[in-house]
């Protein structure tokens, strides 16, 4: 008797289970599910509500902004910038994490605690110096001060990472290639590198993700559409006498595209690469 | 230290020219140029020019010494902006904590019955979280639309409001339609955070607790909030660093508006800086958010040193 209580009792608690991650889906999606709405919606409905759908399905948005707008180019300068960026850092990174993890300098955790200290500041403590160095160097509206930057800024998040993957490595490894006549060097490149892959592809990811979606630092570096990155275009975007809200979805989500496709190919890594460093901590 | 260890720590052939050591300083050296150059040092250029007046469109370019601070100290818009920040930052992370906390218990729940369901949801959760801040401001520029916009429309039918709220013109408002936009982005986020860190914890200990006869909540208060506390407090470290320089978010939600009711410290900053071109001020307050960063931070740490160890 008491068991099929149990029983039933845990039925009620999983369905109402179930209905509160419906309404959580639905919360999270939602906005997203109506900026899609809103894209494929001729300019008539979109001024109006009800109806919530529209009456006819145009792509005269997605037309406008990807053709007659300088949005594609911005595009264009996001990946430049955000693919570069990734490169130089997961370089750097590494270098300097396996120096962490295994080659025996001073003052490691002062080391590490700086690079905390580091991801923590407030972008907008270093933005005046920032631009008044870029602007004497000539390089102010230009990509490779917007990829220096960014890449600046990724590095903590890379070594930390890195560092801690590095750290997990069994020694014997390393210790092995130095014996066999490899030089520190050459043991980072044909061991713990390939060993340390998956580490390498989360970083990537998650330094992609930050400099495609990073606004500070773009907005004050860059002043053309030559130069602009696609968060940039999107918060300036056109709009003198109302806002044009069916081309500004349909950009929207063109900019959202390539960073939310990866992270949901990808969400397993990125939650586990995340939550690596503080659980296992 | 073994044999192999004493080779290859300079003891054998392999490192004639160079050691360990020196291998090391030169493989970070490149990592801490550009952090130094592109980080540090502007950090302290900031400082530098903070001490200055620097107006470069009338050419004034003059040491000040402290007046810049002294000003500050006196800055009612400098005391709004904090205000601001904190109510901002306090208001957010406590709701997405709480919110994100629920979120966790109720998919751990369900993982247990359905393994599917973590994966769903996962892919789910990061969506808000992988779009750009500024996507999801004009996401919600767009729902909190005054005329046509979605929120007004559904609260009007289901008879919550009498009529249409001017939701980002509204002093009252403002600050809280910021709120909610960023406890959409980053509660479900914190929930696969906090999701990760309840399924380390060894399902045994519940079923000895309730043979024990422990209830729902003594399970909840006794196994899961301490084992689960370290990674609440990161969590909330992370998120309160993020809240209280946020900027882009609700620069281009509001910029600052209506009356500067939600202008946070690094939307005055940037102001200052970018449109009044006030250098020497504009850096005097970016170095006090500096500082207030830093002392946020260095406490943070010291409550992670007492409750984690780092690594060895």
């Amino acid at each position: 008797m008491r068991v099929e209580t149990g029983w039933r009792e845990q039925h009620r608690s999983t369905g109402l289970m179930w209905c509160l991650s419906a309404v959580v889906i639905l919360l999270c999606l939602g906005p997203l599910i109506w900026q899609v709405v809103t894209s494929i919606k001729p300019d008539v409905d979109i001024v109006r509500l009800p109806p919530f759908f529209p009456s006819q399905i145009t792509g005269a948005h997605y037309d406008r902004v990807l053709l007659r707008s300088p949005l594609l180019q911005s595009l264009v300068n996001s990946a430049i910038v955000a693919t570069s960026a990734t490169i130089l850092s997961i370089v750097f990174g590494s270098f300097c994490a396996f120096a962490l993890a295994r080659l025996p300098i001073g003052g490691k955790s002062v080391i590490l605690g700086l690079v905390l200290a580091t991801s923590m500041f407030p972008p907008i403590a270093v933005m005046s110096p920032l631009y008044l160095f870029m602007r004497e160097l000539g390089l102010r509206d230009t990509l490779v001060a917007l990829i220096l930057t960014h890449t600046v800024y990724a590095l903590p998040l890379a070594v930390w990472l890195l560092t801690n993957f590095m750290r997990q490595l069994p020694k014997e490894l390393y210790y092995a290639a130095r014996i066999d006549g490899c030089t520190p060097l050459r043991a980072l490149l044909s061991v713990m590198l390939p060993l340390a892959r998956p580490a390498l592809a989360v970083t990537a990811l998650l330094v992609f993700i930050y400099s495609w979606n990073e606004f500070m630092f773009a907005l004050t570096l860059t002043a053309s559409d030559a130069t602009r990155t696609a968060p940039v275009t999107l918060a300036l975007f056109p709009g003198l006498y109302e806002i044009p809200w069916g081309d500004l979805a349909a950009a929207s989500l063109i900019v959202t595209m390539p960073v939310a496709a990866l992270a949901m190919i990808f969400c397993r890594h990125i939650v586990g690469g995340l939550t690596a460093g503080s659980v296992k901590g | 230290m073994t044999v192999l260890e004493h080779k290859a720590n300079g003891g054998g052939p392999v490192s004639r020219t160079l050691s360990e050591k020196g291998w090391g300083y030169i493989m970070a050296a490149p990592a801490f140029a550009l952090v130094g150059c592109v980080a540090l040092a502007p950090i302290v250029a900031a400082m530098w020019l903070s001490l200055h007046r620097r107006l470069p469109v009338f050419g004034v370019d003059e040491f000040v010494g402290v007046e810049n601070y002294l000003y500050l100290l006196s800055d009612e818009r400098f005391w709004a902006a904090c205000r601001t920040t904190l109510y901002f930052t306090l208001l957010s992370v406590t709701v997405e904590l709480a919110l994100g906390l629920g979120l966790a218990l109720v998919l751990h729940g369900l993982t247990r019955r359905a393994s599917s369901v973590t994966r769903v949801s996962q892919v789910v959760a990061i969506l808000p979280w992988a779009v750009p801040t500024v996507v999801s401001a004009q996401i919600w520029l767009w729902l909190y639309q005054p005329d046509y916009g979605l929120l007004n429309y559904l609260l009007v039918q289901a008879g919550v409001i009498a009529e249409p709220i001017n939701w980002l013109a509204d002093p009252d408002w403002a600050v809280h339609a910021a709120v909610v936009m960023d406890v959409w982005k980053t509660t479900p986020f914190a929930a696969l955070l906090l999701l990760a860190g309840l399924q380390t914890i060894p399902p045994e200990l519940y079923a000895a607790a309730r043979i024990d006869g422990a209830g729902w909540w003594a399970q909840f208060r006794l196994i899961t909030l301490p084992l689960l506390l370290p990674i609440i407090m990161i969590t909330g470290i992370f998120r309160t660093m993020d809240a209280v320089r946020i900027f882009d978010a609700v620069f281009v939600l509001t910029g600052g508006g209506p009356g500067n009711t939600t202008e946070t410290l690094s939307i005055y900053a940037y102001k200052t800086l970018f449109q009044s071109l006030q250098f020497g001020y504009g850096s005097a307050l970016a170095t006090a958010m500096f500082i207030i960063g830093t002392l946020l931070s260095l406490s943070y740490l010291m409550v992670l040193r007492l409750h984690l160890r780092e690594p060895v």
